[in-house]
């Protein structure tokens, strides 16, 4: 006689404290085994692509903010970039040095937020109010430089909207010289922890063909061991001419890419810290009128200007017809748009390639026959944000 | 830049009668193929020793309701070992069937589904083709040009019914959609009827 093996399905979600977000994951157990998971996105759909499709090239930005909103102004510079090469517009130095610091200051913030939840997912309450101190710290170099903590629609085609306020410079130095501590507490914390290792090493293994061909990028990739990072293969904006190191995992379990996380940190510091040196003063954005507004001192003076500024904000800069996809390296992984212009002030077509959208896809692969209580360290250690995956 | 013109020479050799044309833009690789040679290309593309585009980085679709090929789907491939990308497009009618990629890459099948959700394309081979993104019941595919931005329903909690209910949109103010092109020429419809009389 053959026992009949019978199933137990459990909805985990969408209101769930461990779901990082809206996500409804219908699980199918077997005892405590994973047999099957089922995960239900879109909940927090807003239709952003539609959206974009109706608006100028400058009112689309700051919907990029609201993708992934951990790390904001990574998303804006994908979408920056992409109309740039179309455009043919040379990007000034300084802002492109300004736009690479924010955009390291937005990984520290994406990552702690990921490392201190995950910890919290598996037991650990302390790290998360050390991390958010930081990150509260660097939501303020956010509001000092474009007026708001989350959404700052800084980064501008051409450049970025405003130059560094005075004394930001210097705040950041310091709070690069303090940071390394931070890390290296959050790391007595967790590193050798005996339950963080229980509850992560080997966990979640992905293997590096897997990793391949599940579409994985950023620290999914590298935590598995393949030496890809689109700052250092495909170089964008100044990352040329800036000395760091990639990571590399070397078991692509959550405990190894829970540490690529660290390692990517002080990297970002270091990057931080050669930005603040070599920054050259200069203009922040591109010079050209057609594409950029006017100063307004020279509102009340030029008549140019003026024309320049009303056309701007009223039909805004058209776009010659063109097809691209640019890809940047984010916290999370590979973010890319693909643009399709026409000639006219508005984008005929904008995919956002979001990188959680792949790794959450993998979820089934990764949870099947694993404990119930893993589901929350494996999701913890793929770093989903709905706001980026649902769109 | 001379490595991408060579990949694409070999590209071209090799897979001849497949392809109806590339080109070399914005250091990517742009193919354009026909609907029923998708599976060969894509398998040869990630397959082969000199091309190896191992990951499939996204899928996607362009609405162009004016044209009797009415959809444009999008291949985006990456070759880690030869550091390129490449563009793979061609266009299908409305109610044209496309292969699925499942079987090739496991990472396209909610790609797929976006693609189904949003443009109602359909998939051969799909195991699984469910809407992705939009609501449970959802009617229509909202990155259709055809549909309208505000959409057709909206959602609110009723007192009365103590639960969440569906109704159709009202707007206090619709969605205002200005013409900027050209404020001294006129509006849209003007500078139509301009056009015509200058013809």
């Amino acid at each position: 006689m053959t026992k009949e093996k019978k199933t137990l399905n459990l909805n985990f979600g969408p209101q769930h404290p461990a779901a990082h977000g809206v996500l409804r994951l219908i699980l199918e157990l077997d005892g405590e085994v994973v047999e099957h998971a089922d995960p239900h996105i879109g909940l927090l759909h807003r239709g952003t692509e539609k959206l974009i499709e109706n608006k100028t090239y400058l009112q689309a930005l700051p919907y990029f903010d609201r993708l992934d909103y951990v790390a904001p102004m990574n998303q804006e510079h994908a979408f920056a970039l992409a109309v740039e090469k179309i455009l043919n517009i040379e990007v000034p130095i300084r802002a492109q040095f300004i736009r690479v610091m924010f955009c390291e200051i937005g990984r520290i913030l994406s990552h702690i937020l990921n490392i201190t939840t995950q910890a919290l997912d598996v037991g650990a309450l302390t790290p998360s109010l050390w991390g958010f101190e930081e990150r509260e710290t660097l939501m303020t170099f956010y509001e000092r430089v474009s007026g708001s903590r989350l959404h700052a629609n800084y980064f501008r085609t051409g450049g970025v909207h405003q130059d560094l306020p005075r004394g930001l410079n210097e705040d950041i130095a310091k709070f690069c010289q303090n940071f390394p501590k931070v890390i290296n507490d959050l790391e007595t914390l967790l590193t050798d922890n005996r339950i963080f290792k229980q509850r992560n090493v080997d966990i979640g293994i992905v293997s590096k063909q897997d990793a391949l061909d599940y579409s994985f990028s950023g620290v999914m990739l590298r935590g598995s061991g393949v030496p890809w990072d689109l700052r250092k293969s495909q170089p964008y904006e100044c990352y040329e001419q800036l000395d760091f190191k990639i990571p590399i995992g070397k078991n692509g379990d959550c405990y190894d890419r829970y540490l690529c996380r660290i390692e990517e940190m002080k990297e970002s510091v270091n990057i931080i810290n050669q930005c603040l040196v070599k920054m050259p003063s200069g203009p922040i954005k591109s010079l050209d009128g057609k594409i950029s507004p006017p100063p307004k001192k020279e509102l009340k003076e030029s008549m140019e200007a003026l024309i320049h500024h009303f056309k701007l904000f009223t039909e805004g800069y058209r776009v010659k017809k063109d097809e691209i996809y640019v890809a940047v390296e984010a916290p999370k992984g590979e973010f890319g748009v693909y643009l399709i212009s026409d000639g006219s002030s508005k984008p005929y077509k904008c995919k956002i390639r979001a990188p959680g959208f792949s790794h959450l896809q993998a979820m089934d692969y990764l949870i099947k026959g694993h404990m119930l209580a893993d589901v929350p360290a494996v999701l913890g250690s793929m770093d989903v944000v709905f706001g980026e995956i649902d769109r | 830049m001379k490595n991408l013109s060579n990949l694409e020479k070999k590209i071209n050799s090799e897979l001849t009668t497949k392809i109806r044309n590339t080109k070399v833009k914005h250091k990517n690789i742009y193919i354009s193929i026909e609907n029923e040679n998708l599976l060969e290309v894509i398998a040869f593309l990630k397959n082969n020793n000199e091309t190896k585009f191992k990951q499939l980085i996204d899928i996607t679709a362009v609405d162009y309701p004016e044209k009797e090929n009415r959809f444009k789907l999008v291949y985006l491939l990456l070759s880690h070992e030869f550091n390129s990308r490449v563009l793979i497009d061609f266009f299908i009618n409305e109610n044209e069937i496309v292969t699925s990629l499942t079987s090739v890459f496991p990472s396209s099948n909610w790609m797929e589904r976006e693609v189904f959700d949003m443009y109602g394309i359909k998939f051969k081979d799909h195991p699984d083709l469910r809407r992705i993104l939009t609501d449970y019941g959802f009617v229509g595919h909202p990155l259709r040009k055809d549909f309208p931005l505000t959409g057709h329903n909206e959602v609110r909690y009723s007192e009365d019914e103590k639960k969440v209910i569906y109704e159709p949109v009202k707007l206090e103010q619709n969605y205002r959609n200005f013409d900027y092109k050209s404020p001294w020429e006129g509006t849209e419809y003007i500078r139509s009827q301009n056009k015509k009389k200058n013809d």
